[in-house]
């Protein structure tokens, strides 16, 4: 099974329509940037603020396309080949919410040290939200990716799709801004890591199924 | 009840298919083997692109059931899935893709073997008339160019089963012909073939069988 060339596929669509992409990217240094404006650029109450305004920007950008994930492959045919094809469909799905992470998640990983400095979050803090990151926004991919493949046939899809997901990303954002808040405060911030890497590795193994479902009954009609 | 020999068959029992309130088919049922077209006939609406997506497995019928060699659809899974080809309304190619490469991703999905695959795709190119073209995005292509990119892939396929659904839409003169040919060839290596047009195509010597839908309503 040739795994490389459906990941090959996918990362050259991305980097084929890259414009898409850095509409996330900017969204969070946008929503992240506000907030000094908006409340107060004092350093104390920003330095305290800072992992809860990360993680919500990064929970909000990583809205933004995920209607899309499934999107286009439902409106050109992909998507009834993909179910038609002999390899799994939950593997496919994993491979696809894997890239569409690598291109959207990881760019907000790497810029959220970036955005923390700004809001003069403690660097020797830093190693602990990006971990969270690490952990939580793939945890994020695949609850959007369940939305995705839920509302992939209906025409308000993309608008539906934060109801459905938000208030099932509410564990992922109480632990990641608990590891970073703690961190930012010099407490040992393992424990909210731990339940994210289980939350991570509950989403790995049962969100596959879930997406799977989704694409298939919405493809039934 | 006891099967008949014919263990290459696609066969349909008793279907019965609804749509809301409105029955598309009832009591639908009949046998295809090696060899044997069927083409679905109704106008438009009657139902021919469900009744194909049922006989793919993307769609559920509402009664009966369809079995290939015998075994009904609901247990064959990817064994049924590997022996089908399925080109539907859209052409499942990606506007940002070359053929080439739309081709060489078709064949990752299809988990064909690593070897060939690369010559099978230039081969298939020049089939369908596309060598010129292989490596232009296909949104620069025209809609019948991205028909034909979609018909290569049933000849990469190499599948036992070919689910048509109006194959014909944006082909011009040759791209049917090329169509016919490709329909005959596949037939006369004990192919099963299912297609919707409303055009009636020349099979020569192969046997077409007709399936009217919209008369049960």
């Amino acid at each position: 099974m040739r795994v490389t060339a459906l990941i090959e596929r996918d990362l050259r669509l991305a980097y084929r329509r890259r414009g898409e992409l850095v509409t996330p990217v900017i969204f969070f240094v946008i929503v992240t940037a506000l907030f000094p404006l908006a409340l107060s650029p004092e350093p104390a109450l920003l330095r305290s603020l800072a992992p809860g305004v990360i993680w919500v920007a990064a929970l909000l950008a990583g809205l933004i396309g995920q209607d899309s994930l499934f999107k286009s492959d439902y409106e050109d045919g992909s998507l009834e080949l993909m179910l038609l094809s002999p390899i799994p469909l939950e593997w496919m799905v994993l491979l696809r919410v894997f890239t569409h992470w690598l291109v959207t998640g990881l760019p907000l990983v790497i810029l959220s040290s970036l955005m923390a400095l700004l809001l003069n979050y403690p660097t020797n803090a830093m190693g602990v939200l990006v971990m969270s990151l690490l952990l939580g926004t793939p945890v994020l991919s695949f609850l959007g990716a369940v939305g995705a493949g839920l509302t992939v046939g209906l025409r308000r899809g993309g608008m539906l799709l934060p109801i459905l997901v938000l208030p099932l990303s509410v564990p992922v954002l109480i632990f990641g801004a608990a590891a970073a808040g703690r961190a930012a405060l010099g407490d040992p911030a393992a424990a909210p890591l731990y339940f994210l890497g289980a939350m991570l590795v509950l989403a790995l193994t049962l969100a596959p199924f879930a997406i799977a479902g989704g694409l298939r009954v919405s493809l039934e009609s | 009840m006891y099967e008949p020999a014919t263990s290459q068959a696609l066969s349909v029992h008793n279907l019965a298919i609804w749509r809301g309130e409105r029955c598309l088919c009832r009591d639908l049922s009949f046998q295809l083997s090696a060899g044997e077209a069927l083409q679905v006939q109704g106008q438009n609406g009657a139902g021919k692109t469900t009744l194909i997506r049922v006989l793919t497995g993307l769609g559920r019928a509402d009664e009966g059931e369809v079995r290939w060699r015998g075994e009904s659809l609901r247990r064959t899974g990817a064994e049924y899935r590997a022996c089908l080809a399925y080109l539907g309304h859209s052409n499942g190619v990606k506007l940002g893709l070359s053929p080439r490469e739309n081709l060489a991703a078709f064949c990752a999905l299809l988990a064909l073997p690593d070897s060939g695959g690369v010559d099978d795709v230039k081969g298939v190119l020049e089939r369908v008339g596309l060598s010129a073209q292989a490596d232009l995005p296909c949104g620069m292509l025209s809609m019948g160019q991205r028909r034909r990119t979609a018909l290569a892939r049933l000849l990469l396929a190499r599948a036992r089963l070919w689910f048509l659904d109006e194959p014909l839409a944006s082909l011009d003169v040759s791209g049917v012909a090329l169509l016919t040919e490709m329909l005959k060839a596949h037939l006369a290596g004990g192919g099963i073939a299912v297609f919707a047009t409303h055009q009636l195509l020349d099979l020569g010597p192969f046997p077409v069988k007709a399936v009217a839908l919209g008369l049960a309503a």
